[in-house]
C-alpha cells in the first residue's frame, strides 16, 4: 500500500507524536484502561497507521471483489447487484403453524426460508418415541414423514424460494423429503435452490444433535455431495458452521479456525471417496456468527474468506474460483441477548447485523429481542426483519463494496485473525485432524475455557453487559411471549399413528430392507432413502435402521 | 476435621444440546470447592435420578433450553420422591419463562436461574441450602 521509505517516515513521526503530544495528554488524562482488547481478547492498539500493516500488498492481500483471495467479497458487484438474502430461521409446533409463519414472512418481504426442526426430528426420533416426550414442536417444527413435509410447504412453490434447512445427522432424509415434495409440485431437482446444514462435526463439537459415529456420518455427507453434484447443481450441500461453536463460547479466532478445520475434513473425506475437488467444492457454504465487537467481526469475515481461498488453492489444488470462494450465511449472536431489558437486544442485533453486511455476508438472520426469554413472537420477528431492511435501504452501507477496506485497524486485525486461526489449524493437523481433536476433547475444551473466561469477566466487572452487570433497573416480567402448547405433541402423534395405518406397509418394509442392505455396502444411500420417504416411511424408522447398522455416537465429556 | 465437600450433579435432561451454561456452572461450582459430576447430554429423568443416588449427591442442577423443562423437571422430582431421596436439593436453569417458575417450584425445585445469572448467586444458594 505504501512504500517502505514512507512507512519508516510514518513510524518516526508516530514516535515523535507519542513522545510529545500524546505524552502530555496522558499525563493529564490517563486512559480508561491499561490494556484494551477486542470482544475476543485480541489486544487493540491505541492507534493504527500504515506502520502497523507491515508487508501489506494490495493485490496479494485484498485484490478485487470476485478475485482470489476474495478478501473484498465473492461477487464483483456485491450488494450493488443484489442485496443479501434476508432469511429468518423459523419453525415451531406443527407443520400447519409453521407453514402459516413462512407465508407471513414471505408476504413481509423475506426472500428465503429457513426451517427450524424440533429436537426429535434433528436426532432421528419419531414424535411418539419415549425420548421425544415434552420436546415435540418445541424448538422447531416436528416432521415425522413426507406427509408433514407436504403440509409444511403447502402453497409455497419450491422453484420460487430458496430454502435452508437446519438439519444435520438426518440431513439426507430431509433432503429426500424436500425432493419428493418438489416432485409432487412437478419441479425437477436441478431447479431447486437452498441449503442443508449437514455439518456433523460441529454437532460433536458444540451443538449436540448427533446420531451416528464419525465414519458413517462422513459417508452420509459424501453420499449427499455425490448425489447433488449430479442431480442438484444449485443446492448447497453443506453449511459448515461456526455459529454454534461461537455460541458455545469460542472466540472469533476459534470460530473461524475450528470451522475451516471442519471444512478441511469434509473436503478431504470427499476426495477420499473419489470425488474431484472442483466437482463438489463450489457447493460448499459456510455459516458464521455476528457478535458484538463490530470491527473485529468485520475483520473475521474477511480473514475467513482469505484463509479459505488459500487452503482450497494451495492445500487441495482447487482451480475453479467457485471452489475457492467462501460464501456464507450469518446469524446474529444469540448468546449476547439479555433477558434483562430485552428491548436493548434490538440495538445489539443492529450492530451485529451491520458487522455481517460490512463483512460481505450472502444471507442473514437477525435474532429477535425476546429470544433470551422464549421463542420469538411475531412482532419481535418483524422488528428483526425490519432491522435488516433499514440497513439495506436506509443506512447506505450496501452502496459500495467492502467499505471498511483500507482502514488501518481493519486490515491489521484481518491479518492477525487469519494468522492466529491458521496456527490453530496447524495444531489440529498435528493432532491428526479434526475428528481426532474432537475425540481427544481438545476443541471442546478450548471452547469451554473461553466460555468460562467470558463469564468470569462479566462477574468480575471486566466486561460490561448493559442491563446485566451495569445500568440495571427493576423490571416487570415481559408479556406476549410465544408458547408452544402441549396439544401440539398429541396432535402430531395422532397424525403419525393414522399414517402408519393408512400407508402401504408392504412398501415400507421393502424399502427399509433395501436401505438396510445398501448400508452394508459402499452404495450411495441417497436413492434408497428417497424410496423410503416416498413410501411414507417415517424419519424415526429410517434412522432406527441406520442406528442398527452404524451404531450411535457417545460424547467424551471433560470439564 | 476436614469439612465434607458438597457434591453436585449437573445434568442435561432431554434432547437439548446447549451445554455452555451447564459446563460454565459446573466449572464455577468446582472452583468454589464443590465436587461436581457432569452427566453429558441426552439423559432421561430415570438416568439422572439413578446417577444422583449412586453418586450420593447433595444437589442436582438441571439445565434445559429447549422448552421441555415443563415436562422434564417435574418428572425428575416425581422419580426422586418415588425413590425416597427427597433430601436432594434440585435447582434448574435455562431459557425458562418467568410464568413457568411458580409451577416448577411447586413441583419441588428450590430455585430456577435464568439467563444473566451470576454464578456466585448459585454458589451462595447451594451453600445456604445444603446443611452440613
Amino acid at each position: 500500500m505504501t512504500e517502505k521509505a514512507e512507512i519508516i517516515k510514518i513510524r518516526k513521526a508516530k514516535e515523535q507524536w507519542e513522545s510529545t503530544t500524546l505524552k502530555k495528554s496522558l499525563e493529564k488524562f490517563p486512559e480508561r484502561k491499561e490494556k484494551f482488547v477486542t470482544g475476543s481478547g485480541v489486544e487493540v492498539r491505541r492507534l493504527y497507521t500504515p506502520a502497523e500493516l507491515g508487508d501489506f500488498d494490495y493485490e496479494e492481500d485484498l485484490n478485487f471483489p470476485g478475485n482470489y483471495p476474495f478478501t473484498r467479497g465473492v461477487q464483483p458487484t456485491m450488494y450493488r447487484g443484489k442485496l443479501w438474502t434476508m432469511r429468518q430461521y423459523a419453525g415451531f409446533g406443527t407443520a400447519e403453524e409453521s407453514n402459516k409463519r413462512y407465508r407471513y414472512l414471505l408476504s413481509q418481504g423475506q426472500t428465503g426460508l429457513s426451517i427450524a426442526f424440533d429436537l426429535p426430528t434433528q436426532i432421528g426420533y419419531d414424535s411418539d418415541h419415549p425420548m421425544s416426550v415434552g420436546e415435540v414442536g418445541k424448538v422447531g417444527v416436528a416432521i415425522d414423514s413426507l406427509e408433514d413435509m407436504e403440509i409444511l410447504f403447502k402453497d409455497i412453490p419450491l422453484d420460487k424460494v430458496s430454502t435452508s434447512m437446519t438439519i444435520n445427522a438426518p440431513a439426507a432424509i430431509l433432503l429426500a423429503m424436500y425432493l419428493a415434495v418438489a416432485e409432487k409440485q412437478n419441479i425437477s431437482p436441478d431447479k431447486l435452490n437452498g441449503t442443508i446444514q449437514n455439518d456433523i462435526l460441529k454437532e460433536y463439537i458444540a451443538r449436540g444433535t448427533y446420531i451416528f459415529p464419525p465414519t458413517p456420518s462422513m459417508r452420509l455427507i459424501t453420499d449427499i455431495f455425490k448425489f447433488c453434484s449430479q442431480k442438484m447443481p444449485l443446492w448447497n450441500t453443506i453449511s459448515i458452521s461456526g455459529y454454534h461453536i461461537r455460541e458455545a463460547g469460542a472466540t472469533a479466532i476459534q470460530e473461524i479456525a475450528f470451522t475451516l478445520a471442519d471444512g478441511i475434513a469434509y473436503v478431504q473425506a470427499a476426495r477420499d471417496a473419489g470425488l474431484e475437488v472442483d466437482d463438489f467444492a463450489p457447493r460448499l457454504s459456510f455459516f458464521f456468527n455476528a457478535h458484538n465487537d463490530l470491527l473485529e467481526e468485520v475483520a473475521k469475515f474477511r480473514a475467513a474468506r482469505r484463509l479459505w481461498a488459500k487452503i482450497m488453492k494451495d492445500r487441495f489444488g482447487a482451480r475453479d474460483l467457485k471452489s475457492q470462494m467462501l460464501r456464507f450465511h450469518t446469524q446474529t449472536a444469540g448468546c449476547t441477548l439479555t433477558a434483562q431489558q430485552p428491548d436493548n437486544n434490538i440495538i445489539r442485533v443492529t450492530i451485529q447485523a451491520l458487522a455481517a453486511v460490512l463483512g460481505g455476508t450472502q444471507s442473514l438472520h437477525t435474532n429477535s429481542r425476546d429470544e433470551a426469554l422464549a421463542l420469538p413472537s411475531e412482532d419481535s420477528v418483524r422488528i428483526a426483519l425490519r432491522t435488516q431492511q433499514i440497513i439495506a435501504y436506509e443506512s447506505g452501507v450496501a452502496e459500495t463494496i467492502d467499505p471498511l477496506a483500507g482502514s488501518y485497524y481493519i486490515e491489521a486485525l484481518t491479518t492477525e485473525i487469519e494468522k492466529k486461526a491458521l496456527e490453530y489449524i496447524e495444531k489440529i493437523d498435528k493432532l491428526g485432524g479434526v475428528t481426532r481433536a474432537i475425540e481427544k476433547g481438545f476443541i471442546q475444551q478450548e471452547i469451554q475455557n473461553s466460555a468460562y473466561q467470558y463469564q468470569k469477566e462479566i462477574e468480575e466487572g471486566k466486561r460490561i453487559v448493559v442491563g446485566v452487570n451495569q445500568f440495571q433497573i427493576s423490571e416487570k416480567s415481559p408479556e406476549g411471549l410465544l408458547r408452544v402448547e402441549p396439544e401440539v405433541g398429541r396432535h402430531q402423534i395422532e397424525r403419525l399413528h393414522a399414517l402408519r395405518k393408512s400407508r402401504d406397509n408392504q412398501k415400507v418394509k421393502e424399502s427399509l430392507s433395501a436401505l438396510e442392505k445398501a448400508a452394508r455396502t459402499d452404495d450411495n444411500l441417497m436413492p434408497y432413502i428417497l424410496d423410503c420417504v416416498k413410501a411414507y416411511v417415517t424419519l424415526g424408522e429410517i434412522c432406527d435402521v441406520l442406528r442398527r447398522e452404524f451404531g450411535e455416537y457417545t460424547e467424551s465429556v471433560k470439564l | 476435621m476436614e469439612e465434607k465437600k458438597i457434591r453436585v450433579l449437573i445434568a442435561k435432561p432431554g434432547l437439548d444440546g446447549h451445554d455452555r451454561g451447564a459446563k460454565v456452572v459446573a466449572r464455577a461450582l468446582r472452583d468454589a470447592g464443590m465436587e461436581v459430576i457432569y452427566t453429558g447430554l441426552r439423559q432421561t429423568p430415570k438416568q439422572i435420578v439413578e446417577t444422583a443416588i449412586q453418586e450420593d449427591v447433595d444437589v442436582i442442577g438441571l439445565s434445559v433450553l429447549s422448552g421441555a423443562h415443563t415436562h422434564l423437571f417435574p418428572e425428575i422430582m416425581r422419580l426422586l420422591k418415588e425413590n425416597q431421596v427427597e433430601d436432594i436439593i434440585v435447582i434448574g436453569g435455562g431459557v425458562i419463562p418467568e410464568e413457568d417458575i411458580p409451577e416448577l417450584k411447586r413441583a419441588g425445585l428450590v430455585e430456577i436461574f435464568t439467563p444473566g445469572t451470576d454464578t456466585r448467586d448459585i454458589i451462595n444458594l447451594i451453600r445456604e441450602k445444603v446443611k452440613p
